[in-house]
């Protein structure tokens, strides 16, 4: 499940962010990849929301840092719904 | 999931060189996966690939009141896949205002070829969106009046400045009025307050050029008010849509782009069994086929009814089916359920040829373009067959269930117009009309007699504001007989027309078979002593009959009334332009000036009168100035 999970957040991570999907592990942030600014970020979190077919809240939106605490916060919600 | 193996292939094919395909797969992967992240991939990818494809650039400004970042790659990606690669301006937040007022703006410095005016009720007018319920009657009327001269105000100023196209959209209902059911008893209840202001918008619309109305409060209605908004994103990141519903709106800006840029079908093709009616003609029968009111045959009359407005629209309706002739002319003309009538069908091709091959026999038929050809087929190897034989023909996919039939032919954005000239909609009988002239020219002997046969007489007049929409529309349609290929929006006829020593003329033809419409524009202006034909362009339609002649004689006429003394032109050859390659030259101009574009051609007109052939009767019209 884990693993699936983090495919498919890699490889959307990859396509909005315009990179390799091999750049893209659970440690990337805005800090390691240089695409990754603010509307880049937006970007991101809607086509986080429209893949799993959910919305996040705004304070899941803050804490989405880097690849790990999305990761993180789509578990949670995956599992909850 | 987002598709991998597709993107791994588009690679593939873009690293072994193989661009077309490439730009075609990039289109499927479109059409399959419309999210952002799909947008991203196929925005890069084009990008990587726009110096080797033959894309149109286009130029768009967005003025906005909210967040429509997210929705420019989705919009980029949906034009790319178009054949169209848009640049897009995007306004300051909040700052549409000063963009269209302040000539010296960001905005005009980006010269747009289009803007859009994408604006929220609860941004230009939040009295009426927030605090409805406390206003008074005099006090709703006030607000309703200062929002439509701001509108009309901002339309003004934009139109100072710009000659671009101008996108308004309209503003939204709320979900729930203030005063609950009570809203719809009242006379000035919210949801009348708001649309009035929207006939306001309209108005601007309807008496303007180059202005058009996005109905946005029919988007959100028609894709469900109860979904559309993102209530949390809108507070943190002023984007009030939903992600799911971002790609809506971009296949609404879409529905705009095509008729701006010309993507457009100008006929389709649709296919018998199983598409306009249910079931096999050659095997079910008159009695068998499903056709009527009851379902299912009532999809297939939704269809036909959706296939009688494109015909209303000016678009040419044909017949391509695998059949037996007689069988199908037999259910087409006898058919109780039938809503089209024979007569609607501008071309006919009702054998057991390949499709592909029917297909580009009906576009010579039609005199258009494989590229202005529509395809409407049930059967998905059919459209396969035609996909990759006429890649150029725009293939419709059609859902598996009939019922949504007529919502996929509504829905096509190549069948979109924004404006309709009066010979769009006699279209269908003018190319009945031609069918009839056909047969006429096989049963006369020479090329002459047949011209007087015809009893030509054409109409030639200055720019009038009744013409002035069509005229626009044939600089830019005309392909064939088209001298120089000038596309010029209305708002730039008319400019034209008004400047010094500019002059636009329109020639209408009649015939013993009817009335041909406005089918000739021809622009000059006069240099000291040279007559200069910006623009001379005839429908194809109409061409061959010796009326280019009458309309260069009238030219000729014209500026030697003027005191010049040379008429001029320039031939800019295109793709499709062959058939006017050789006018000037067939008329007496000798070749003056040679480049890279094109040749200028030019008359001496003391030394070379140009007669108007005499089965053409010319007369001169003085406008409405």
């Amino acid at each position: 499940m884990s693993t699936t999970l983090l495919d498919r957040v890699r490889s959307i991570a990859a396509d909005v962010l315009e990179v390799p999907v091999d750049r893209i592990s659970a440690g990337s942030s805005p800090e390691t990849i240089d695409t990754w600014d603010s509307v880049h970020h937006l970007n991101l979190v809607l086509a986080l929301e429209q893949e799993f077919n959910l919305q996040f809240e705004p304070e899941e939106i803050d804490q989405m840092k880097d690849i790990h605490h999305i990761l993180e916060i789509l578990g949670n919600k995956v599992t909850q719904g | 999931m987002n598709n991998s193996e597709a993107r791994q292939e588009i690679d593939h094919l873009i690293a072994a060189g193989d661009l077309t395909t490439a730009a075609r797969e990039l289109a499927d992967l479109w059409v399959n996966e419309a999210s952002p992240s799909a947008a991203s991939f196929v925005v890069q990818r084009f990008e990587a690939l726009r110096k080797n494809l033959k894309l149109q650039p286009y130029r768009l400004a967005i003025l906005r009141s909210f967040t429509v970042e997210p929705m420019v790659p989705l919009f980029r990606a949906a034009a790319f896949c178009a054949g169209i690669d848009l640049t897009i301006y995007v306004s300051d937040f909040n700052a549409y205002v000063q963009a269209m007022v302040d000539s010296g703006s960001t905005l005009y410095a980006f010269a747009p070829d289009a803007a859009l005016l994408a604006v929220q009720t609860r941004d230009v007018v939040p009295e009426f969106w927030d605090d409805f319920g406390s206003l008074k009657e005099e006090q709703i009327h006030a607000i309703a009046q200062r929002v439509s001269s701001e509108f009309r105000d901002w339309v003004r100023a934009f139109r100072k400045h710009s000659p671009a196209h101008l996108i308004l959209h309209n503003l939204e209902q709320p979900m729930n009025p203030s005063w609950g059911l009570l809203d719809a008893q009242q006379r000035d209840g919210q949801t009348a307050a708001i649309a009035d202001i929207n006939t306001a918008i309209r108005n601007l619309a309807s008496e303007q050029a180059g202005i058009y109305v996005l109905d946005y409060e029919r988007l959100i209605a028609r894709h469900g008010r109860a979904t559309w908004h993102d209530e949390r994103k809108w507070v943190t990141v002023r984007l009030p849509i939903a992600a799911s519903n971002l790609n809506h709106v971009v296949q609404e800006w879409m529905r705009f782009l095509h008729p701006l840029t010309g993507k457009l079908a100008k006929a389709v093709a649709v296919d018998l069994d199983n598409t306009i009616w249910g079931g096999i003609i050659g095997e079910d029968g008159m009695e068998g086929i499903r056709l009527g009111t009851e379902y299912p045959g009532s999809a297939y009359q939704a269809v036909q009814r959706a296939l009688v407005d494109l015909y209303q629209r000016g678009i040419l309706l044909a017949v391509c089916s695998k059949n037996n002739r007689e069988d199908a002319l037999q259910a087409l003309e006898k058919h109780p359920g039938m809503i089209l009538k024979p007569w609607h069908f501008a071309a006919m091709r009702i054998n057991w040829t390949e499709k592909s091959q029917n297909l580009r026999e009906i576009a010579e038929e039609l005199n258009i373009g494989i590229d202005a050809l529509a395809f409407l087929d049930d059967n998905p190897i059919e459209r396969q067959q035609v996909r990759s034989a006429l890649p150029e023909v725009f293939v419709i996919d059609l859902p598996t269930d009939p019922v949504n039939f007529s919502r996929a032919v509504r829905q096509c954005p190549l069948f979109e117009r924004l404006s309709l000239s009066a010979e769009d909609q006699q279209r269908g009988a003018i190319y009945q009309a031609q069918r009839e002239r056909q047969q006429l020219e096989r049963g006369v002997t020479s090329r002459e007699d047949f011209y007087r046969s015809l009893h030509q007489e054409a109409e030639i007049s200055p720019l009038t504001k009744a013409t002035l929409a069509r005229v626009a529309q044939l600089t830019n349609k005309t392909n064939q007989f088209n001298l120089t290929t000038r596309r010029y929006s209305e708002q730039q006829i008319a400019d034209i027309a008004a400047s010094e020593g500019w002059e636009c003329f329109s020639l209408r033809l009649r015939d013993r078979f009817g009335d041909n419409g406005l089918v000739g524009v021809a622009i000059t202006h006069l240099e000291g002593d040279v007559s200069q034909i910006d623009t001379l362009l005839l429908s194809c339609r109409v061409i061959g009959r010796s009326v280019e002649t009458a309309l260069l004689s009238f030219l000729a006429e014209r500026a030697r009334a003027h005191g010049a003394r040379r008429l001029q032109g320039w031939f800019l050859p295109t793709k499709k332009n062959a058939p006017a390659r050789d006018f000037y030259a067939a008329h007496g101009f000798t070749t003056a000036h040679q480049n890279g574009d094109g040749t200028l051609w030019s008359l001496d007109l003391a030394a070379n009168p140009i007669p108007a052939p005499e089965w053409v009767r010319v007369r001169i019209l003085n406008g409405d100035r």
